[in-house]
């Protein structure tokens, strides 16, 4: 699905807008709206979970083993601050993109 | 050989829908198509088919759920009227841009207001350019007909546009007249199976339908369900040709009743081409060449046909039972003017208003056309090219 | 089981991925993809997204973020697409016509605007034929697609563009219509009312009950929008908890007409507290407006209370 864009002629897109490969707007990245960005300041992290769930953007990534939360997928983290605001132990850091 | 009965044309787009026996029916009670899904409800409560019925609260969910079945990939019908079709209108234009082929039995109505519940074609005007395949009737058995054929040319893979089948109102869906049925087992294994080839109830491909379709994308979904409709002419054909084989009953785009070497003639849709017929044959018996051009696909619009079968015409009248109310013509006048016009042959045309909100169309009504045809072709003059027939007016 | 965040986050798929175009800190993202964790993994599910900031966000050609199969149609009927496709499933599963093993689920999400308002009436049918849905809406007050246009969903007093607080008139001038106990009286067997309030277990287990009951069932999530309601990105869950704390939004359920309000505050507070951070309550704050701050604490009141009625009364004959 990724092969059609604004070029594509119309022969070559599928009839009706369907998509038949669900899940592909994970290959449109959401990053690049970002002005401000979490860091994870994992030595204050208590991994109380609290941060999984609250992503809008499904922008923290938990470990299946572990279940231990890892860093930031900025692919997607659009910078709300909803993740730094929620956790109770300031292991989650708001900074300016271009710092 | 088929099975003779008699049914008025309601009973007959019920039995043909028994027949094809749907996956889904979804459909909303409106005069006068209320009958269909009243037979088709007893035959889902009796069990002669396998179809859910969803009596749904409305036409707009009517069209909503059939679009959700079809998508689903089951097959979906429904039947509608006047302003239940009005209801969909939102609905009928994103079935036909989803590619779902829908089939509706459309019996045609006057749309208010005021409120009228009587025959004319301003249903199937108001959604004549939504990417439907629009069939005409002509009375029961071609309401049968047609939606006996209905499935194959909609869901063909060149095509894949919802179809409706138009009856007149009363005048045909109300009328018991005679008709030859398609054995059971026939009409299944004519209509076949449906298996398209995405579809959201597919758990192994689960698919997306309906997107946000921006700037970059829109204009090509359209032109690609504009070249489905092109498609459809030549599936048309090739289902008509199938269903001849079965039935020994020919479909093309129109049916010519003594055209070949008419001087006038007139075009019009469903119930009103019996009435024509009866007046050519009377006014054939007194020498004049009159002739009909009965038009059954009216979309896609057989542009070149029509155009090539009026064309040796020296005078002709387009009926249309609507009113267009655009101070020019009616819709049918106005495609076969245009056919005429892109295929360079200049035929004296005019147009007819009639039968709006159930008038009666009578014989001497129409016989009075070719008199007015005969009249044009005598001195050459129209004055006015946009006329009325049954209408009171005061005398000038 | 008893629910734990981590191991539903961590092993459960999260089914409405990443690469959606909600605004940064939209609060119906998390509670959507809550919701659709709480199906189990080896089923599939059929969503129907009513037009609205969820569905033109989420399915913008060519890119989908739902993992399950989708369809959008228009904007007031959510409820029978998705009537029409469960259609679909019972009729072609009896006639054998899709493989015997494994389940679907159908399950529909709509704004407060494609659901209190211009969807109404077929939710409504759609419930009322008992078709085997669940049907969530999602609701953040307003009409934010097209700019933050009032619905009946909009709080009393709220600041929209189309109950603009002005000279004269100060905002909305009707209370918010109470859609969860319009779906109580189709008598359908699951009724809740939800958000995603601390570790999301209300949510997550009121969202498997609807998804798994059979017949059909009704979610109302409260998604906090930051845009319209006028609060900092960030606070998103602060101001769910608000919302849950000061009985704005009571956390209840309704299984076959008995009453459970599943979390009730220890201290109630008041409600000014959930008003305060919301610009578009500001226009109460003003010198000579604390009348509406007491009026619209008088109607939070009073639907408590009614609640707490109604879980008595229902629960009487036990």
């Amino acid at each position: 699905m990724t092969e059609i864009n604004g070029n594509t002629p119309m022969e070559k897109m599928t009839p009706g807008g369907d998509i038949y490969t669900a899940g592909n707007a994970r290959e449109f990245k959401t990053g690049d709206w970002r002005s401000v960005k979490p860091i994870f300041l994992s030595e204050k992290c208590k991994q109380c979970g609290l941060c999984f769930p609250v992503c809008p953007d499904d922008a923290i990534p938990v470990n299946k083993e572990t279940l231990q939360r890892e860093d930031f997928n900025y692919d997607y983290c659009k910078g709300c601050g909803v993740c730094a605001k929620t956790c109770p132990f300031g292991a989650i850091e708001m900074r300016k993109e271009d710092e | 050989m088929g099975i003779r009965e008699r049914l008025s044309g309601n009973e007959a787009a019920a039995t043909a829908m028994r027949q094809i026996n749907p996956d889904v029916v979804a459909a909303y009670p409106i005069t006068p198509s209320t009958e269909i899904p009243q037979y088709f409800s007893t035959f889902v409560a009796n069990g002669s088919v396998d179809s859910d019925f969803v009596a749904v609260e409305s036409e707009h969910s009517a069209m909503s759920a059939c679009i959700g079945a079809e998508a689903a990939g089951a097959r979906a019908m429904t039947a509608t009227s006047a302003n239940g079709l009005s209801l969909m209108w939102e609905m009928i234009y994103i079935a036909s841009s989803l590619r779902l082929p829908i089939v509706l039995s459309l019996v045609n109505r006057a749309v208010s207001g005021p409120l009228n519940i009587h025959n004319d074609h301003s249903d199937a005007m108001g959604v004549r350019d939504s990417g439907w395949i629009m069939l005409f009737s002509e009375n029961n058995q071609e309401a049968y007909d047609n939606t006996l054929m209905a499935h194959r040319i909609a869901e063909h893979k060149d095509v894949r546009l919802p179809l409706m089948i138009c009856q007149d109102g009363f005048i045909t869906s109300h009328s018991i007249e005679n008709i030859e049925l398609v054995e059971d087992d026939k009409v299944k294994e004519f209509v076949g199976e449906y298996h398209p080839e995405h579809y959201l109830l597919n758990k192994e491909e689960p698919i997306a339908v309906g997107p946000l379709d921006v700037q970059s994308y829109l204009f090509e979904h359209k032109a690609q369900q504009a070249e489905a409709m092109i498609n459809a002419k030549k599936v048309i054909l090739e289902v008509a040709e199938d269903f001849e084989k079965m039935t020994g009953r020919k479909y093309g785009f129109f049916e010519e009743y003594k055209l070949d070497d008419a001087e006038v003639a007139i075009v019009c849709m469903n119930s009103t081409a019996g009435t024509t017929k009866f007046v050519v044959d009377n006014l054939r018996e007194k020498g004049i060449k009159a002739g009909l051009l009965k038009l059954r696909v009216f979309r896609p619009f057989p542009v070149d046909e029509v155009a090539k079968a009026l064309s040796h015409l020296k005078a002709m009248a387009i009926l249309d039972k609507a009113s267009s109310l655009n101070a020019a013509g009616g819709a049918l006048y106005e495609d076969v003017l245009s056919a005429m016009y892109v295929n360079n042959i200049h035929v004296p045309a005019v147009n007819y208003v009639y039968g709006i909100g159930g008038r009666d169309t009578k014989a001497d009504e129409i016989e009075q056309v070719y008199n007015d045809l005969l009249e044009i072709v005598k001195t050459g003059n129209i004055d006015n090219p946009y006329r009325y027939f049954g209408l009171r007016r005061e005398a000038k | 089981m008893a629910y734990n965040l981590k191991e539903v986050v961590a092993n459960k798929p999260s089914r409405f991925t990443s690469g959606h175009r909600m605004c940064a800190g939209c609060g119906a993202p998390p509670a959507a993809r809550m919701i659709m964790r709480a199906l189990k993994p080896e089923d599939h599910a059929v969503v129907a997204g009513a037009t609205g900031c969820m569905e033109v966000s989420t399915f913008i050609y060519p890119y989908t973020a739902w993992t399950d199969s989708f369809i959008h149609t228009a904007f007031e009927c959510a409820g029978a697409t998705i009537s029409g496709v469960e259609a679909a499933y019972h009729s072609m599963k009896k006639q054998g016509k899709l493989p015997q093993d494994g389940e679907t689920k159908f399950i529909a999400f709509g704004g407060d605007g494609g659901t209190y308002d211009i969807g109404l009436q077929s939710l409504s049918g759609a419930m009322e034929r008992r078709h085997d849905i669940t049907y969530v809406c999602y609701d953040n007050g307003a009409y934010m697609n097209t700019g933050i246009q009032r619905s009946s969903a909009t709080p009393k007093f709220a600041d929209t563009t189309t109950s603009p607080a002005g000279k004269v008139i100060p905002g909305k001038a009707q209370p918010r219509k109470d859609l969860a106990k319009i779906m109580v009286g189709h008598h359908i067997p699951y009724v809740a009312q939800t958000i995603g309030y601390m570790n999301f277990k209300d949510l997550y287990e009121k969202a498997e009950k609807a998804i798994y009951t059979e017949g059909p069932a009704f979610l109302n999530v409260l998604a906090p929008c930051p845009r319209g309601w006028g609060y900092p990105t960030d606070m998103l869950m602060q101001i769910n908890k608000l919302a849950v704390e000061t009985c704005y939004w009571p956390l209840y359920e309704v299984v076959d007409g008995e009453y459970k309000i599943t979390y009730k505050p220890a201290k109630k507070l008041p409600v000014e507290e959930f008003l305060k951070p919301q610009k578009r309550f500001r226009h109460m704050f003003k010198p000579g407006n604390e009348w509406m701050i007491e009026e619209f604490q008088k109607l939070v009141d009073e639907r408590w209370q009614e609640l707490l009625d109604l879980e008595e009364i229902t629960n009487r004959n036990q």
